[in-house]
């Protein structure tokens, strides 16, 4: 455990790190002993996150719907038809919204009650996504939170900030970039960052 | 609930600290607690609702002190004791004490293997009384029980945007007073109307609102 160690001191997130780990474990074999868990699925479950779900599918949604003018109508319309189109391994179960950005207007996702995040598009959210400054300031200083992350946006563009209050998730569909005309799904999907799909990145010309 | 969780536009919390290439998992424990709350989450002992009100009601010094895996930790270990289904006394001694009462079947790998968030919207008892466009105010509403209308979005005025369709409401599936749906909306505020004359003109926040955090404006 020692580089769990190591995150401690870099990380006050992760304090205590001994002691929650055997509370975790004590509480797992409780619910196995009382028969309410199966550890096969939860080594399937973490198995899961770990190599199939992740923010490379929501980028080949942004992808497909930059090259696919029709595609990107239907994402626009019902996120959750357009990515259960995809064969994800991670169907969407309902409600994925995905709000595109233009010149005109910058979307930026945020939880503010909790940590609501489109876990079948883009994975489990970082740290910083559950954390108090992100959590507070995004609603009330969405360019100040911008700039943090290197995004400078115009000052003509408005900034529109979704708070997940309810079961609805949401996505952004970022800009396409320039210089990347006649690029395939796949090549364009490298260029789509996870920070571009929740609205605290752009995605940069290669 | 007004505490600690409901975040926004709160001061003091300082810069955001994104790392460079996280992992998907810190340590492995935090993996094991992801999965397990998931397929407890599965066994329905309990609404998503509830399950996040356990984790509203750890106290605040608490709630800010924990990461992420550990709030859901205490949340979990909260839920199942206020539920009668694993004991303090088993926490404390780390192993069961008594057989499971409740005869369930646990997820299973092929369980696993298909897993979905759950759909929360339910066949509509009644028209939607606002439609996009539609002025609307929130309510001052300060319930010592769980509710989706954070602080900073009560009493305010907005414009539907958008009708999400009709959703089971939390601040009822919370308390067990049943799923209760209503009608979902997505409702905009401007950044003034928010945080006052001083706000940045081009911000605009929205939230989604249950019917009954809605009137007429």
């Amino acid at each position: 455990m020692g580089d769990e160690h190591g995150h401690q001191h870099e990380h006050p997130d992760h304090s205590q790190l001994t002691e929650v780990q055997a509370r975790v474990r004590a509480l797992e074999t409780i619910l196995t002993e009382k028969g309410y868990v199966d550890p096969a699925a939860l080594d399937h479950i973490v198995d899961a996150f770990q190599t199939k779900i992740g923010p490379r599918n929501g980028a080949r949604l942004v992808a497909r719907a930059w090259n696919d003018t029709r595609f990107k109508a239907r994402l626009l319309a019902n996120a959750t038809d357009a990515a259960n189109s995809m064969g994800f391994s991670s169907p969407v179960g309902a409600h994925l919204i995905a709000v595109e950005n233009t010149i005109q207007t910058h979307n930026l996702v945020v939880c503010t009650l909790c940590s609501c995040y489109p876990w079948e598009v883009l994975g489990l959210p970082p740290v910083w996504y559950k954390s108090a400054p992100y959590r507070s300031r995004a609603v009330i200083e969405p360019r100040a939170v911008l700039a943090e992350f290197g995004v400078d946006l115009p000052v003509g563009t408005r900034v529109r900030v979704w708070d997940s209050t309810a079961e609805t998730r949401f996505m952004v569909v970022p800009m396409r970039p320039s210089g990347t005309q006649g690029w395939s799904e796949e090549r364009l999907a490298t260029l789509v960052t996870r920070d571009s799909m929740i609205g605290t990145g752009t995605v940069n010309p290669p | 609930m007004n505490s600690i969780h409901d975040m926004g536009g709160m001061h003091g919390f300082g810069a955001i600290s994104p790392e460079t290439d996280e992992p998907v998992f810190h340590a492995p424990w935090e993996g094991r607690m992801m999965a397990l709350y998931r397929a407890v989450g599965f066994l329905r002992f309990w609404t998503i609702d509830a399950g996040r009100a356990a984790i509203e009601r750890l106290p605040p010094a608490i709630y800010l002190r924990a990461s992420y895996y550990e709030k859901w930790l205490m949340g979990l270990e909260a839920s199942l004791e206020r539920a009668g289904l694993v004991g303090a006394d088993e926490i404390a001694a780390g192993r069961a004490l008594r057989p499971g009462e409740a005869p369930v079947r646990p997820m299973t790998v092929e369980d696993a293997a298909h897993l979905q968030r759950g759909n929360f919207e339910r066949p509509a008892t009644a028209p939607a009384r606002f439609r996009p466009g539609s002025r609307i105010r929130t309510v001052n509403l300060n319930p010592s029980t769980h509710t989706r209308l954070p602080r900073y979005a009560r009493d305010k005025q907005g414009v539907v945007e958008a009708v999400r369709g009709c959703h089971v409401f939390p601040d009822t599936a919370a308390i067990d007073a049943g799923e209760n749906p209503q009608w979902l909306y997505t409702v905009v505020f401007s950044g003034r109307e928010l945080w006052g004359p001083q706000a940045d003109p081009t911000v605009s926040v929205s939230i989604e609102a249950f019917e009954p955090y809605l009137v007429a404006a």
